[in-house]
């Protein structure tokens, strides 16, 4: 399912993972998913709270993404998914990625270096847990 | 039979429900028996030696049941277990420069 990042939210993500580099940025992607396509209307950076090994690993505590989950539900739309950076490293999912992913949540992914933002793809979990489909990032 | 919260990437498994009731007098009893019903939902649920994956956090109210007791953490027909993902990730193999 194509992933709908207006211009004003890809900056927000290449902000928060220039500012992070050398460490790993992570965040919440908020929106509507119509069935046809999944529409991003915020982006809500948040630390990374992984202990050590932050320039490559990341992690975002469950009452974070509980709170995620409520304050979306006030505004009467979903979390649909999470973005993170991988400094130095390919816009592909590690297998690390993957032992640790979800179903449904597009991860979207921001390869950075020293001079900023170089690729971002984003990226869905198959059902079977085998590997993951890239999903077209639509401006 | 105590209430499962369904977070939103389980969903599809459960037929779109956010809520469930399942048969269980203990966490881990509970959840074995959502996996039974839900034979879908189980690899994401459980390592294939049958341990619970470690993002995915199972709380009794608002304590996690890992500062309880765990799986054996009982639970009543009263009690609510919510599935809560932590999300990790992180790059490995080759640098690009």
């Amino acid at each position: 399912m194509p992933l709908k990042l207006g211009s004003g939210d890809i900056d927000h993500i290449h902000e928060h993972a220039k500012e992070s580099y050398p460490e790993e940025c992570a965040g919440a992607l908020i929106g509507m998913d119509t069935g046809e396509i999944k529409i991003v209307v915020d982006v809500w950076p948040t630390e990374n709270t992984h202990e050590g090994e932050r320039e490559r690993r990341f992690l975002i505590e469950p009452l974070q993404i509980k709170k995620f989950e409520e304050q979306a539900q006030e505004r009467d739309i979903d979390l649909l998914g999470f973005y993170h950076s991988h400094p130095d490293h390919p816009a592909e999912p590690s297998e690390y990625d993957r032992e640790h992913a979800w179903p449904y949540y597009s991860y979207v992914i921001a390869s950075v270096g020293k001079d900023g933002v170089k690729e971002m793809r984003s990226w869905v979990l198959k059902d079977d847990r085998s590997g993951y489909d890239e999903e077209p990032i639509l401006g | 039979m105590p209430k499962v919260r369904i977070p939103t990437p389980l969903r599809q498994y459960t037929g779109g429900s956010s809520e469930v009731q399942v048969s269980g007098d203990t966490a881990g009893e509970t959840l074995g028996n959502l996996a039974e019903e839900y034979p879908d939902l189980r690899q994401h649920l459980y390592t294939s030696d049958g341990r619970l994956r470690s993002f995915v956090n199972v709380y009794k109210g608002d304590e996690d049941i890992r500062y309880l007791d765990g799986s054996e953490t009982e639970v009543s027909e009263n009690d609510e277990l919510s599935i809560i993902p932590s999300i990790a990730g992180g790059s490995a193999g080759r640098r690009c420069r």
